[in-house]
């Protein structure tokens, strides 16, 4: 599946899901991202990779976090950064998503950081542009929102480096998380000794065990012998679809508190992709923990940014585009 | 003009026919046997049929010609064009034109512009309630006046078990046959895809097997209770076709169809967000196509339609989700089945019949029949030759095709309808 983001000679040209990326791949993002972490430090917090190049983050679906560290890697890679809310734009007016993109593309932007609220939105972008423009995938329905499955992966990776030998849960609604797809991906692309999802049957896809994962009901028998615990935000939504009876039973059937965070392993690490629920989906004193690495998980956001962003610049170059075509 | 179609291959299911043998067309465009009062008849013209299949013409039961209201996806003319270039020699409209087919007039505005151009023979399907709307009964004695062959609700769902009773009900009393297509409207909502692993995988919202058997059993049951004569639109699972099967094992008289896509495609055409292969019902696994296909060769599916939905190119242009349901199928519609013919094993008679005498049977009208005296609607194909389909080289006003690319054997050379030549490929 998507060969579309890669060069003919397997290079990274647009980043859209994890899903079909070699794990040759996903290990040089994370490198290069490791390579791009002291950037922060210097006093000048800027390198040249994408000096004279121009972003456009294009946000159909409203978003500050993700946004924000976008807007951030861009920066310290030197190129000039357009933002451009699009749920309160063009397209409230008519305009089709496609003459949205044939104007921005006019203006000579070479890189769109998509967010969009329907599954398969960046790849019909991708379809859609000019040989030497990059897509990068903020999140595209509940289809992928493969830079945060990389940057959980970079998180755990600093922690617990020996993916073989790890039990990875994934804790929420899985059925509506293109985070989770991402994840689970991720993790299988790196060799993950298991991974696991956890959560009512509402709340996941039909045949999730598919995409290779091991599933459980109970986050009791799910939670025994695991290195990391993932959990997943609840969108209030869920509750009028029917698909739960109250954020109460939620927190109590499927809430991470201290007492339950003791059935992992000691040093089990909790993460989040935010923004998070306190009390739905965990008790502040688990979000507050030493095992939290939620906060981590932001930081490394803006270094994954930065090494998707200058590696799929770096093979789309406008003299090299002919070959790139599919 | 008398007409000679000299040295085919006649395949002719209606009559359990298939042998090499001259078909002569009489003054009145109907099928006679070559003499008039024991005169022997001379032609005016002689088609060489040689190494060609003379076949009925094809009857399509459901294509959309978008015309009265989405002329920006197609009209009368230019599918018509599409439907004769392709062997098919009549056509059945669904009602879900803008306006509605729910009134007399539309019917005959239909009617009226059918004039306008070459077209094959063209029935419609009454709207079951007022513009599709499932609340409001339409006037059914004065649509099936107009002509209309039957009714149907297109592919807006009843969900209200009591209105459905109360059309079958309605529909007894003036003998019209019911075309049901089995969806629940919650089940089904927002879904445009198989509920599987595809769409787990590519995150679209499903549409699972349930929305089409939890509809399947409820008519079911509904029919059985009126006795109203039925039949059950674009099927897409093995669980339907055993359901079907059970019920007209039972005795229960049922027909179905599936479209020609459903034979070929399954889930796995929409990886990488193909949107030409966005349709309703959803394409779904392989175990479900190919128990289609068996259903096809045992006789429990007695037509394959088309299911033609032509649509501008921006219909298709948008996130998977977006874009609008249907392909463009006329003119892969008799390709499909040389396919399934040629490469699947089939018995040609059996294929063909599910395209001539079973779907004109369904309809209940004189088409899809070779014997003496009847209409001569008639495709002669070579079924040899080789290509390979290039959407922009589509009669159709719709290009919107996944099989795009897909080799192809056998191709039509003429289509007559009433015995006058309609196409040649010449």
């Amino acid at each position: 599946m998507s060969s579309i983001q890669l060069t003919p000679t397997g290079k990274l040209r647009h980043f859209l899901t994890i899903e079909g990326l070699p794990r040759d791949m996903l290990v040089s993002i994370l490198d290069t991202a490791e390579s791009l972490t002291s950037v922060k430090d210097r006093s000048i917090k800027k390198v040249p990779l994408l000096r004279g190049k121009t972003v456009a983050n294009l946000f159909f679906e409203p978003s500050t976090r993700t946004r924000t560290t976008f807007e951030l890697a861009a920066k310290r890679l030197s190129a000039d950064v357009l933002n451009i809310a699009m749920s309160t734009s063009a397209t409230t007016k008519g305009e089709s998503l496609l003459d949205t993109l044939r104007n921005l593309e006019a203006m000579h932007v070479d890189m769109f950081v998509v967010r969009h609220a329907q599954s398969g939105a960046a790849h019909f972008i991708a379809q859609q542009v000019a040989p030497h423009v990059s897509i990068v995938n903020a999140g595209d329905g509940r289809h992928a929102h493969p830079t945060q499955a990389m940057l959980d992966v970079f998180t755990i990776r600093r922690h617990k480096p020996d993916f073989g030998g790890l039990t990875v849960a994934i804790v929420g609604d899985i059925r509506h998380s293109r985070v989770a797809r991402s994840q689970i991906h991720a993790l299988n692309t790196l060799l993950t000794g298991e991974v696991r999802v956890i959560a009512p049957q509402t709340l996941l896809p039909a045949d999730v065990e598919t995409l290779g994962v091991k599933v459980f009901h109970s986050l009791d028998e799910g939670l025994r012998d695991v290195d990391v615990i993932i959990m997943l935000r609840l969108q209030r939504e869920r509750m009028q679809g029917g698909r739960l009876p109250s954020e109460h039973e939620y927190y109590q059937q499927y809430g991470m508190t201290t007492e339950r965070l003791a059935i992992a392993k000691p040093d089990a690490m909790i993460m989040h992709p935010g923004p998070i629920n306190r009390g739905v989906e965990m008790s502040s004193s688990v979000a507050d923990s030493p095992q939290s690495v939620i906060l981590e998980q932001v930081s490394h956001g803006i270094a994954i940014r930065m090494a998707v962003m200058s590696m799929a610049m770096q093979h789309n170059q406008p003299d090299k585009a002919p070959q790139a075509a599919t | 003009m008398i007409r000679l179609i000299k040295n085919g291959r006649v395949i002719d299911p209606a009559n359990n026919e298939d042998s090499h043998r001259d078909i002569w067309i009489d003054e009145d465009g109907r099928i006679s046997n070559g003499s008039h009062d024991s005169n022997q008849l001379s032609p005016e013209q002689i088609i060489d049929a040689s190494d060609c299949w003379v076949i009925p013409g094809l009857v399509d039961l459901a294509a959309r010609f978008r015309e009265p209201g989405e002329e920006q996806k197609g009209s009368i003319c230019s599918e018509s064009a599409a439907a004769l270039a392709s062997g098919i020699t009549t056509v059945c409209l669904p009602p879900d034109t803008i306006p509605v087919i729910d009134t007399p007039a539309v019917v005959e505005l239909i009617q009226q512009r059918t004039k306008r151009c070459n077209s094959p023979h063209i029935y419609a399907l009454g709207a079951m309630s007022v513009g599709l709307d499932s609340v409001q009964l339409s006037e059914l004695g004065a649509l099936k006046e107009a002509g209309c062959v039957g009714i149907s609700n297109a592919n807006h769902p009843i969900s209200d078990s009591q209105f459905m009773r109360n059309i079958m009900d309605y529909a007894v009393s003036y003998n019209l046959k019911v075309f049901l297509t089995p969806v629940d409207q919650y089940l089904s909502k927002h879904g445009c895809a198989h509920e599987g692993q595809v769409a787990t995988r590519m995150g679209l919202p499903g549409i699972p097997v349930a929305a089409e058997t939890a509809i399947v059993a409820r008519d079911l049951a509904l029919i059985e209770a009126t006795g109203v004569s039925a039949h059950f639109c674009r099927l897409s699972s093995a669980r339907s076709v055993e359901m079907i099967a059970n019920a007209q094992q039972r005795g229960l008289q049922i027909s179905a169809d599936v479209s020609a896509h459903q034979l070929f495609l399954t889930e796995n055409d929409i990886v990488n967000f193909n949107s030409n292969a966005h349709v309703l019902p959803p394409l779904r696994t392989e175990r479900d196509r190919d128990a289609l296909r068996q259903a096809v060769a045992d006789g429990i599916i007695s037509a394959i339609c088309s299911d033609h939905q032509p649509h501008e190119a921006d219909a298709k242009l948008a996130p998977f989700a977006e874009t609008e349901a249907g392909m463009s199928t006329l003119e892969t519609l008799l390709p499909l089945c040389m396919k399934f013919i040629h490469e699947q094993g089939m018995d040609p008679a059996t294929i063909l019949r599910s395209v001539t005498q079973g779907p004109a049977d369904i309809l209940g009208i004189q088409s899809g029949n070779l014997a003496t005296g009847k209409a001569a609607d008639i495709t002669i194909l070579d079924p040899q030759t080789e290509w390979t389909l290039d959407s922009s080289n589509m009669l159709s006003h719709g290009k919107n095709t996944a099989f795009g690319g897909w080799p192809f054997k056998g191709i039509v050379k003429n289509t007559l309808i009433n015995g006058e030549q309609k196409y040649s490929c010449l």
